[in-house]
């Protein structure tokens, strides 16, 4: 793999300093040979099957006779609209989406602000602020399982304060609702560290110059930290956004695969999972994912036209 | 007055929240040490709890718990390690060196990490059951040794280093592979760590794809046989809880160790 270049150029190009640059930058061979391993990689395991789904979203294909599929045009893309099931999945993501999102964001700016703060034990609260983030998905469903449970741990501190239990993840009205809690507790630390570096760039002599004219910490941080972060509530906002319109583990691992109950945490994603694995009708599924990459799309555009041109990433 | 009672509801939030982010953990922890009679209990005497469950998880018949362990550990090291060496390759490439095509491969890689995951579970699933490598470590890391976000990252990185270094060893007559290895890569040990972190907690958490490309019991990774143990199990919270903290202990260990470069990790790629 190692080639090795031909010394006597050496002296010549040490120097002319335009001619020294060229020689170095151009390289074609070795531009290719470094990122062979990318382009193969990439060709072969996202773009080209990136391509083969769009193709398949205009199939009727079973991956279990693959012989039998044929071109139904936009049949899968109008199936969407009436299929039922498929409704209650997007109803159930976009109720999870906006009830997350603005919970986690804000929680997320909350917390960073406290522990930019000057307070005792800075890093035992970053870290045990950030804990939760950093651990399975599969683990912390099967935990806040737990805690939910009927005999669970949050029933009992309920009866505490004289209200009557149930059984928060098998309860038709309480199951999604469970789980959003569960997912601002599970990511609302990794947002939290986004905005606390965001918080650092603030230059210190704004807060210093504010103070000295007389503004209160209310007033600075209306005019200086929030204009300030705005690039990177964008970026925020934007990530909660995607990871909640492609929600699964949870919903998975906590309703069994099935959504349930009365698919109540039945999301577009586990919905995509169970039509391309379980029926196995592998176009529509392609059609449904198509789907969401483009309600993905839409929002993100929605959200850069909202935050305005500075924010462009 | 106020002040003083402004930093007391201060401290109670900061307080209160820490507790509701252990607290999980904690009884979690709790639960998993209680023996089964007690389990249906809320509280036991601290002199009552065994190691009895972490004992039978990881050494039970029914359950190859420990190789699921082992599997999560060889497919997570395969694939950081491939990723740390062909994106950084990449991002090296598409920082310093012009050739026909860059400028189109780097828009390909922003272009195709707006591309949610789910679009190719299908093709991927199909592509992968074609090469016969469903249910198999080959099926668990080749897809995913290559990563657009850490290319980007890395190329990131590299513009910001200056590149005086690099070219005074590339005259000095070291081969642009042996500069690539011998001064450019310990230069990046900074983003090279955060990316390990990155890719080697997201694919012991992963379980979307492992949940897929995996059939047999003996290929499963931890948290795909979590959620089998959850799955058949479910009267057994001690030994559900016991497996949950088990692949949970570690990363906790690991995050401690090497808090202050993973946070910085997260606040450096989240903003770039």
């Amino acid at each position: 793999m190692a080639t090795t270049t031909s010394p006597p150029k050496q002296q010549r190009q040490r120097s002319p300093k335009a001619g020294r640059g060229q020689k170095w930058t151009r390289d074609p061979m070795m531009g290719y040979l470094f990122t062979l391993p990318v382009i193969v990689s990439l060709s072969v395991f996202l773009i080209g099957p990136i391509i083969y789904a769009f193709y398949l979203s205009f199939q009727q294909f079973t991956f279990l006779n693959p012989d039998l599929s044929q071109f139904v045009g936009l049949d899968n893309y109008t199936r969407l609209l009436t299929d039922e099931r498929f409704h209650t999945a997007l109803k159930n993501t976009s109720f999870y989406s906006l009830g997350v999102v603005p919970v986690q964001v804000s929680l997320a700016l909350l917390l960073a602000l406290i522990v930019n703060s000057k307070i005792r034990g800075k890093t035992f609260f970053r870290v045990a602020y950030f804990l939760p983030t950093v651990t399975s998905t599969v683990a912390v469903s099967v935990m806040f399982l737990f805690l939910f449970k009927r005999d669970g741990l949050v029933n009992a501190f309920l009866s505490l304060l004289g209200v009557e239990g149930r059984s928060w993840m098998l309860d038709v009205d309480f199951a999604l609702p469970s789980i959003m809690l569960m997912a601002v507790w599970t990511t609302v630390g990794q947002f939290m560290v986004i905005y606390l570096a965001g918080l650092q760039d603030i230059p210190a002599d704004l807060y210093e110059a504010a103070e000295v004219d007389g503004a209160g910490p209310l007033r600075q941080f209306w005019h200086i930290t929030l204009p300030l972060l705005k690039p990177t509530t964008f970026f925020i906002v934007v990530m909660s956004v995607i990871g909640t319109f492609q929600v699964f583990d949870q919903m998975y691992v906590i309703s069994k695969g099935a959504g349930g109950p009365l698919d109540s945490t039945l999301t577009v994603v586990l919905y995509l999972y169970n039509v391309a694995f379980q029926d196995f009708e592998m176009g529509y599924a392609s059609a449904i994912a198509f789907f969401l990459f483009a309600v993905i799309l839409i929002l993100t555009l929605i959200q850069r036209n909202f935050f305005g041109e500075e924010t462009r990433m | 007055m106020w002040n003083r009672l402004l930093r007391l509801l201060f401290y109670t939030v900061v307080v209160g929240y820490a507790c509701l982010t252990l607290g999980p953990f904690l009884w979690s922890t709790f639960t998993s040490l209680k023996a089964t009679p007690d389990i249906n209990q809320l509280w036991v005497p601290l002199s009552d709890l065994t190691f009895a469950n972490y004992v039978n998880i990881v050494f039970s018949d029914q359950y190859p718990f420990a190789r699921w362990f082992l599997n999560s550990i060889v497919v997570g090291l395969i694939v950081t390690v491939g990723n740390l060496v062909f994106n950084s390759m990449a991002g090296y490439a598409l920082a310093r060196i012009q050739f026909p095509g860059r400028t189109l491969l780097f828009m390909t890689i922003l272009a195709v990490m707006m591309v949610p995951g789910q679009v190719i579970l299908v093709p991927t699933y199909i592509l992968l059951s074609n090469l016969n490598w469903i249910d198999s470590y080959a099926g668990l890391t080749v897809p995913f040794l290559v990563q657009s976000f850490g290319i980007f990252l890395m190329r990131q990185f590299f513009l910001s280093v200056p590149r005086e270094l690099e070219e005074a060893a590339f005259l000095d007559g070291l081969s642009r592979w042996g500069t690539f290895w011998r001064i450019v890569m310990p230069l990046a040990k900074p983003a090279l760590a955060a990316q390990t972190i990155f890719i080697f907690m997201g694919n012991w958490n992963s379980f979307m794809w492992p949940n897929l490309l995996t059939s047999s019991d003996a290929m499963y990774t931890l948290p795909v046989g979590l959620n089998t143990l959850y799955g058949e199990y479910d009267a057994f919270w001690n030994n559900i809880l016991a497996g949950a903290m088990f692949m949970t202990i570690p990363v906790i260990i690991v995050f401690i160790i090497f808090q202050r470069q993973f946070i910085k990790g997260i606040s450096t790629t989240g903003l770039k």
